[in-house]
């Protein structure tokens, strides 16, 4: 990121010092808003300090509408804090996350998934003493029952059931997307690993998101399944959904992503299509210095 | 939306026999059925008279309904949420006093303010629905532990507080509050309920005379009968409304916040208000169970012996016992403590007296034990029967450490009730058919191993 | 660490203005109380007084404190029989008391049971020191006893279970120990001590006289005695620093191979015993006994524990002695009827800590 640009944008010319947030605020407001539609998400300058270790130092990057974006990075490159200062869980310590244009920075978790912007769990969460369907039918934003004069009152009810009714049809449909219909009254808790990352991604998808962030789907998923919910991902994908997929394997990320990020301590090391990442010094030194 | 009688009739099916329903209303029936036949035949073994045996019946239907009632709120926090409130105890001296406050006679000692009882039981659960408020701020940041320790310290400031002669003029302080309205059964069968000599009226008339020609002369139980009776009514209310509650997207946001809070918040609920609602929602039931029980039922209370900490364990025993998370659970063990647990041991030493064992009654534990010595368990046996009041939380203790460590589910079983306003397994009425053919079996309320 | 950080955005907009607000309320206490002492509304004799008793309540709270504080840190649950263990300490050190003192004035039964009066059997630091150190050697050994067996058939078949379970667990403990002691002793409340010397100190210090009994000083010097002997044990002793490991973070001290049914069984015995010297001593100083002696003092030991932040040994001894000395302090400002109002305010504060500071005063240590 430029910061002439940012000083261009910014309205009556106050020249800040760009540390502090609250005065470059409106300059790179004027530039996230500028962005095209076809940028869901912009993060700017992120950085999360915890007690007096920096986790995530300056990062800056985008991904692009319908695209199936990668972050990787070898342990402690500060990918999850960067996904959870994304996802609502950490506030920055400093910087901006847009999402849509809009600031989305330091909101809590269920604001910015309300925004469309929805995550999975890197150990899928299920409610296990929740069934299956139970689980799907949690996740539907905007649900009139979520009301409690709605859920009680005779009129009112009335109105629950007919939503409900439409969003059960939804419910089934999307775990036939993702062949494990036969599972919809079982508990969640008696799923197996793989099933239960596939229930996280239909309970996903039942939000209706914008976008979804993915944090290692794919850890200790079987072969057969792991190929089964990429096929689902790359489908969703076609059908215009944008994703963030964060992952500590390589070779997915190389295989699958389109547009790959990669973090090394803290900051972005290098970005780029999966050739531009596999000849980059850089990137195979970082590697190459976990291994060892 | 379907207009044929017989198409609104399946509708009407599936809604109504949605979780259960109907098996679960029987089996509550059949229970209090049971009970009722139980303590009667304990009433008539003790050879009472009419009105005696009557009078066990009633007094076991009364804590029955209002166990149910205080337990049933709780497992809307506890249950559904898993908001550990180990305060509701406090939360019904609230409603207690309030109702007695707001509805109690202006000229009585501590004066009431006299207002209708219909405003002054919804004020009662307003106004411990605003406490409530003010203990679910713990309730939002604390962990669960901490939660139970805030709660409880809630609780007990309010019964120290209640029980302050700086307030004596309002709660009576030491003395007690016994200025309450009259219950609506006697304002039904009485000229002037106020007034403990007053003329029955010509429905108390009539009443009374049919319980005379039985052989209960004792105006008072009928009453009482009249009360308990009108206590299941709300009881059954109370419970179709917490069956709402728990089986809608409103309960399955609860659920999932007992599960795993930051998953439903990334599922964008708003988990903060979910709790605030469900924790006012819970003590203004709490509030409405002490409104009908120590208030209006037993018209006296003093917070020296009544709203103890003990009474909260009490009502977590009965939901434990009946299988948290389940509303019929709620009310099976709110009916198996009070009559089982808490009533019946106390009726164990007359019924003893009967056996003509002529027990020995030793003067102390020491003189309990040391004949065991002698291989003489009877002054041990003469012991325990004396002191079945401690014999009784001794029980009840190790029932509870019993509970946690073989059924955390519950003594009745796993009743988890599917949180959906809908069956979830019938899929939409077009494909109805499809869906129950091909294995879609009904599901939800009934227990489920 | 991701739950840290969230609890403490969570409540980002509550935290400062109630922290201020309680902060401000102190603060003015404080100018309250010089101003009193400077007016001479209150005399100098009479805060020694409430410092000196708030002190010896204090340390007992602290005593019992602190085994409260180490089961809850270790094995992560709030133990509601906590008060349990008081009672039991308490009971079995005084009957052992009576025995020793009483002789042949009653049978071995009625001294027991703590049937005769407390005048005839005349139990006191004074007139019977060696039954008063015997009740309290066996008040603790009992209690330590008592612990572990409940740890055996109770909490051990449940390791791992989470902790509302145990804690739901423990009130049944309570329940069943409380009642268990009320069918033995009954539910009266009987004196069970004898008068004993009072000095009238303080004029040479010029802080007016104030009364202070032998008790308080055997209750100081016992509190004093025990807890020095815990803070050695917990540094000198490679046991003692796996507890304080364990304390810290469990999963740590798993990995690093310590002992861990060791440490917990460690626990219990430091724990009970701790609590069963509390027990015996606080009724050294109170006088009466009943069954329901620990149940009254739970909260108070809870409020003492959280003051001092859970899993701090050091916390609860300095709570405890907080707490104890607001509790007698507060009378300067609630007097007459408004007395009644201590306990409340006591908990409404503990209620104020949780919310603003769940780390307690030795914070650091939050075992999520």
């Amino acid at each position: 990121m430029s910061d002439t640009e940012e000083r261009q944008a910014a309205p009556d010319g106050t020249d800040a010092d760009h540390e502090e947030p609250g005065t470059a605020d409106s300059a790179v407001e004027e530039a996230a808003k500028s962005t095209p539609r076809g940028i869901p998400l912009r993060v700017q300058n992120l950085r999360k300090e915890f007690g007096g270790i920096t986790a995530v130092a300056d990062a800056s990057f985008h991904v692009e509408a319908g695209s199936l974006t990668g972050l990787i990075g070898p342990n402690g490159a500060g990918k999850s804090t960067t996904f959870n200062c994304i996802a609502g869980v950490h506030r920055p310590t400093a910087g901006k996350v847009y999402f849509q244009g809009e600031d989305i920075t330091g909101l809590r978790p269920e604001q910015v998934a309300n925004k469309g912007l929805v995550r999975t769990f890197q150990i899928a969460r299920e409610m296990e003493d929740m069934t299956v369907l139970e689980n799907m039918m949690l996740a539907p934003r905007g649900q009139v029952g979520e009301s409690l004069a709605y859920s009680v009152l005779p009129g009112l009810r009335d109105q629950v059931v007919t939503q409900e009714e439409d969003l059960r049809e939804r419910a089934w449909e999307t775990l036939e997307f993702f062949e494990i219909d036969h599972l919809a009254g079982d508990y969640a808790g008696s799923l197996s690993g793989g099933q239960r990352k596939l229930l996280e991604m239909a309970r996903v998808l039942m939000t209706d998101p914008e976008m979804v962030l993915l944090d290692e789907p794919l850890a200790g998923v079987n072969p057969t399944l792991e190929k089964k919910l990429l096929e689902r991902v790359h489908e969703l994908r076609d059908q215009g959904l944008t994703f963030l997929l964060v992952e500590h394997d390589m070779d997915i990320i190389m295989n699958h992503c389109e547009h790959i990020i990669v973090m090394h301590q803290g900051k972005v090391l290098a970005e780029g299509g999966a050739e531009d990442i596999r000849n980059d010094d850089r990137v195979i030194d970082a590697y190459l210095g976990e291994t060892l | 939306m379907s207009n044929s009688p017989r198409e609104r009739l399946s509708v009407l099916r599936t809604r109504f026999s949605q979780g259960g329903g109907v098996n679960d209303a029987a089996l509550l029936l059949v229970t209090m059925l049971a009970l009722w036949v139980l303590f009667a035949a304990v009433g008539m073994y003790l050879q009472y008279d009419t009105a005696g045996v009557l009078g066990t019946v009633v007094n076991m239907t009364f804590l029955v309904a209002v166990y149910a009632l205080a337990v049933l709120a709780l497992n809307l926090q506890w249950g559904y949420a898993g908001l550990f409130n180990i305060g509701v105890a406090g939360f019904m001296a609230v409603g207690a006093y309030s109702v007695g406050i707001l509805s109690g006679d202006p000229g009585g000692t501590p004066a009431g303010f006299g207002l209708p009882l219909p405003i002054g039981i919804l004020g009662a659960m307003l106004i411990a629905a605003l406490v409530g408020l003010v203990a679910a701020f713990p309730a939002l940041r604390l962990r669960a532990d901490y939660l139970a320790i805030a709660t409880v310290a809630m609780s007990e400031i309010i019964r120290t507080t209640l029980l302050a002669r700086p307030f004596a003029e309002i709660t009576g302080a030491g003395q007690g509050f016994r200025n309450f309205p009259s219950n609506p059964a006697r304002t039904l069968y009485y000229e002037n309920p106020g007034d403990v000599t007053s003329e029955p009226n010509a429905i108390g008339e009539a009443v009374f005379g049919v319980f005379e020609s039985l052989g209960v002369a004792r105006t008072n139980l009928v009453v009482d009968l009249t009360y308990a009776l009108l206590l299941l009514v709300i009881v059954g209310i109370v419970y179709v409304l917490s069956r709402r509650t728990g089986n809608s997207p409103f309960g399955r946001v609860l659920k999932a916040i007992r599960e795993d809070e930051l998953v439903a918040e990334s599922l964008g609920k708003d988990t903060r208000l979910f709790k605030i609602k469900i924790f006012m929602l819970g003590c203004a039931l709490m509030g409405l169970a002490g409104a009908l029980w120590q208030g209006l039922g037993n018209q006296s209370v003093n917070p020296t012996t009544n709203f103890l900490p003990v009474l909260t364990f009490y009502i977590f025993i009965a939901l434990i016992v009946g299988g948290s998370g389940s509303n019929t659970g709620s009310v099976l063990g709110g009916a198996v403590f009070a009559a089982l647990l808490f009533l019946l041991p106390t009726y164990i030493s007359n019924i003893v007296s009967t056996f003509n064992l002529t027990l020995p009654r030793p003067n102390s534990a020491v003189e309990a034990v040391t004949p065991l010595f002698s291989a003489d368990p009877m002054p041990l046996v003469g012991f325990v029967v004396a002191n079945i009041d401690s014999m009784r939380f001794i029980i009840i203790g190790v029932l509870l450490v019993w509970l946690m460590q073989n059924r955390p589910d519950g003594l009745l079983g796993h009743r988890k009730e599917v949180a959906s306003s809908v069956d979830l397994m019938q899929r939409d009425r077009k494909r109805g058919q499809t869906a129950a053919t091909d294995g879609g079996r009904s599901q939800g309320g009934e227990s489920d191993e | 660490m991701a739950v840290s950080d969230r609890t403490s955005w969570g409540g980002r907009f509550l935290d400062n203005p109630a922290a201020f607000v309680a902060g401000a309320v102190a603060v003015l206490l404080l100018l309250d109380l010089v101003r009193r002492l400077v007016t001479g509304a209150l005399g100098p004799a009479t805060l020694m007084t409430y410092l000196w008793t708030g002190l010896v309540i204090g340390l007992i709270y602290g005593l019992a404190g602190i085994g409260l504080s180490l089961t809850y840190s270790i094995l992560n649950f709030a133990n509601f029989a906590h008060g349990e263990y008081v009672s039991v300490g308490a009971f079995s050190g005084w009957s052992t008391a009576y025995i020793v003192a009483g002789g042949s004035i009653a049978t071995l039964g009625d001294l027991f049971l703590l049937r005769p009066p407390a005048g005839r059997v005349g139990v006191s630091i004074t007139s019977a020191p060696l039954a008063v150190v015997v009740g309290l050697v066996v008040g603790v050994v009992v209690t330590v006893a008592m612990a572990l067996v409940l740890d055996r058939i109770v909490y051990r078949p449940m390791r791992g279970a989470e902790g509302i379970s145990l804690l739901i667990a423990s009130i049944g403990v309570a329940f069943a120990v409380r009642y268990l002691l009320a069918l033995v002793y009954g539910t009266g409340r009987p004196g069970v001590t004898a008068g004993t010397r009072r000095f009238f100190v303080g004029d040479t210090l010029g802080l007016g006289r104030f009364i202070v009994d032998s008790h308080q000083i055997a209750i100081i010097v016992a509190s004093l005695g025990l807890m020095l002997g815990v803070h050695l044990l917990l540094t000198r002793t490679k046991l003692g620093k796996s507890m304080r490991a364990m304390a810290d973070n469990e999963d740590l001290a798993r990995v690093t191979g310590i002992p861990t049914e060791r440490v917990i069984r460690s626990t219990w015995i430091l724990g009970g015993g701790l609590a069963g010297a509390a027990g015996f001593l606080v009724v050294l100083t109170q006088g009466t006994i009943a069954y329901n002696i620990g149940w009254l003092l739970l909260l108070l030991i809870f409020a003492a524990v959280i003051l001092g932040g859970i899993g701090s040994v050091y916390g609860a001894m300095v709570g405890g002695v907080v707490i104890g000395i607001a509790q007698q302090a507060s009378s300067i400002w609630l007097r007459g009827p408004w007395s009644d109002m201590t306990l409340p305010v006591t908990f409404a504060l503990l209620i104020v800590i949780l919310l603003v500071r769940p780390q307690g005063i030795y914070g650091g240590v939050e075992t999520t």
